[in-house]
């Protein structure tokens, strides 16, 4: 057998296929729902991504990740609503933001352990959603339509929707690969030496605080270059983007995929917005059986399935979908 | 002055209300290491159930007594099948498992409640205002939060620090393996805290009914707030945790009532209503900054945690 022909290896290869072909599939079919939605996948995929990096090599549970993508998201739409629409400008300042506003989240939280930093990351999120509530000039609660998307050189037009699902695709597999360049460098093994005890690596003379906080502000310029994304994919910026519900949704697909792992945060982005899509249809089909007519009712509460769903991902797959492939290749021998 | 006096009372009651979340999340988490998203659903539920029983029995007194008693049973239903699995796992496991029971009791209130919100009638007894300094109407019902919350606060101290049961907790709390080797019940006892917090919740929620609409996602903006008081606080002390919510509800309310004011000092009035609320809803957050920097373990800082 092929030593390289793991369950894995096959099912990430048919992903990233999958994800190649599908504006192929939108050309040839003009049905534009599968394109819109895999954009979003693969914009979030990125996010988790990031998050995975602080997360599950770092072992920083961040509670407020979500808030990168609303400073991403809002740098440019603040920049769009006050005229600036040329990206040169506005995806630097979205990564800038993210970047400096990382610093000081990390600056001030790594000081902290455990629970600490998960409520810490939380209360700096909820910090900026209230501010951004607050920001009566670019719609508060409602937030704001984004006239145009960022303007680059006329060749590439952003509003071209294969090409800006090429260009995320092409962006979220630069952060994974980025990623797992960190992580097998000298600094992710600090990182992940860190994670698993700080102490002995602070006695064997790292200064871990600031190989921590580097780290941390990483993830949050790679968050925010996703949240420039999301911006400029719905046209819309809103608070909600960075509700912590979303930050919430970000460690579940990280978790649901696999921590630590390379290509797990993108399985599970896939998996959880492909499930709360299917979900609704799912139920539907389970309960017309037993209930008939009042099936369609039923279906509309499929969070009452999705949320106990994670409980059980908690308490019986810790390893998340890529541990579950890997121990199909370890039971195959 | 007189506004001064009637914002601290209202801060007051904000900051008891909070203390009476606070209360069972840092008991949960002190006892049982256990990080409680959910605990703002039990909140919710209190407030739903009060909604119910309060218009099934007529009775606020009565409707808000059932609708205790309903919490505390949900709270230790909700520990034995979800909670109890996740102990000593870590703390990522605690966050994501309880964020899924946050989705499952929203949409279980959607679908029994409904989507609308709801509103909870005071009875005529308690919808009057009395005179208590000369010049200033306070709120008939506003007072009897405060004296119900006072009064709980102060029979949980003496439950915790005075009773068998408190003794129990403590001792389950300091060492969990020593005291079940001396023949407590550990994991009765689990189950009670559980339900105590719960309780508490959902105490804190009913009493918020007759003046908030009763509607989905209530407990999460509160259970943020309670996290924001027991981490000034320090986790695991509810000595903290008082003073800390006490803290944060006259701040949160003095706030909102006189940054405006203050701010139109220093710029233009149109300056001030743009960046007052903004500025007071995230006012709390800032003083949890400050706290952090100073002291990263919280104020009140339990020993040996």
């Amino acid at each position: 057998m092929i030593g390289w022909l793991t369950p894995r290896n096959v099912v990430v290869a048919a992903l990233l296929v999958f994800l190649i072909l599908i504006p192929i599939y939108t050309a040839a079919t003009g049905n534009p729902f599968l394109l819109t939605l895999f954009t979003r996948i693969v914009i979030l995929a990125m996010a988790a991504t990031s998050l995975n990096l602080i997360l599950g090599y770092g072992g920083m549970v961040s509670f407020g990740h979500a808030v990168y993508l609303g400073i991403g998201g809002y740098a440019i739409g603040i920049l769009a609503h006050e005229g600036l629409s040329s990206g040169f400008i506005q995806w630097p300042i979205a990564i800038a933001a993210s970047a400096l506003f990382a610093l000081g989240v990390g600056a001030l939280s790594l000081r902290t352990r455990g629970l600490y930093f998960i409520m810490i990351t939380l209360a700096f999120a909820q910090l900026v959603y209230y501010f951004g509530v607050g920001l009566d000039r670019y719609g508060a609660d409602d937030g704001m339509q984004l006239y145009q998307r960022s303007q680059f050189v006329d060749a590439i037009s952003l509003s071209n929707r294969t090409l800006f699902y090429y260009l995320c695709l092409a962006l979220l597999v630069a952060s994974i690969y980025l990623v797992w360049r960190i992580v097998n460098s000298r600094f992710g093994l600090v990182i992940q030496g860190s994670r698993s005890n700080d102490r002995r690596m602070q006695a064997i003379g790292f200064p871990t605080y600031r190989y921590r906080l580097v780290c941390f502000v990483i993830a949050g310029t790679m968050c925010g270059l996703a949240g420039a994304l999301l911006a400029n994919h719905t046209e819309f910026v809103s608070p909600a983007m960075m509700h912590w519900t979303r930050s919430g949704d970000l460690i579940v697909m990280v978790v649901l995929g696999g921590m630590a792992s390379t290509f797990g945060p993108l399985i599970g982005a896939i998996a959880l917005m492909v499930l709360e899509e299917s979900l609704p249809a799912l139920i539907k089909l389970a309960a017309a059986p037993i209930v008939g007519e009042a099936a369609t009712r039923v279906a509309e509460y499929w969070q009452i399935v999705l949320g106990p769903l994670f409980l059980l991902v908690v308490l019986f797959a810790r390893g998340g979908i890529n541990g579950l492939l890997e121990s199909l290749e370890r039971r195959r021998g | 002055m007189l506004l001064i006096f009637e914002q601290c009372l209202n801060g007051l009651q904000l900051g008891l209300l909070l203390f009476l979340v606070a209360a069972g999340l840092t008991l949960v988490f002190g006892i049982m290491d256990m990080v409680n998203l959910a605990h703002g659903s039990l909140y919710m539920i209190g407030a739903y159930f009060a909604a119910s029983f309060v218009a099934w029995t007529g009775s606020f007194v009565a409707g808000a007594a059932f609708a205790l008693g309903a919490t505390l049973l949900v709270g230790m239903l909700m520990e034995v099948v979800a909670i109890r699995p996740l102990y000593g796992r870590d703390h990522l496991d605690h966050v994501l498992g309880t964020f899924g029971l946050i989705l499952f009791f929203n949409e279980l209130v959607r679908m029994v409640w409904g989507p609308a919100g709801l509103r909870v009638p005071l009875p005529d007894w308690l919808n009057t205002a009395v005179p208590i300094l000369p010049g200033l109407q306070y709120p008939t019902y506003r007072i009897a939060i405060i004296v119900t919350a006072l009064a709980v606060a102060l029979l949980l101290y003496v439950l915790v620090m005075r009773t068998r049961i408190g003794m129990l907790i403590r001792a389950g709390a300091s060492n969990r393996e020593m005291a079940g080797a001396l023949g407590v019940n550990i994991k009765l006892l689990y189950t009670l805290v559980f339900g105590l917090g719960a309780a508490l919740a959902g105490l804190a929620g009913l009493m918020q009914a007759p003046i908030l609409t009763v509607q989905i996602g209530m407990g999460e903006n509160i259970l943020i707030l309670a996290f924001v008081v027991i981490i000034i606080g320090g986790i695991g002390s509810i000595r903290g945790a008082f003073i800390a919510a006490i803290m944060v509800g006259l701040l949160d309310t003095i706030g909102r009532a006189f940054l405006p004011d203050l701010l139109r000092l220093v710029m233009t009035s149109r300056g001030a209503a743009t960046v007052a609320p903004a500025l007071s809803s995230m006012m709390i957050y800032l003083v949890m900054a400050v706290v952090l920097v100073v002291r990263p373990q919280g104020l009140f800082p339990v020993a040996n945690k």
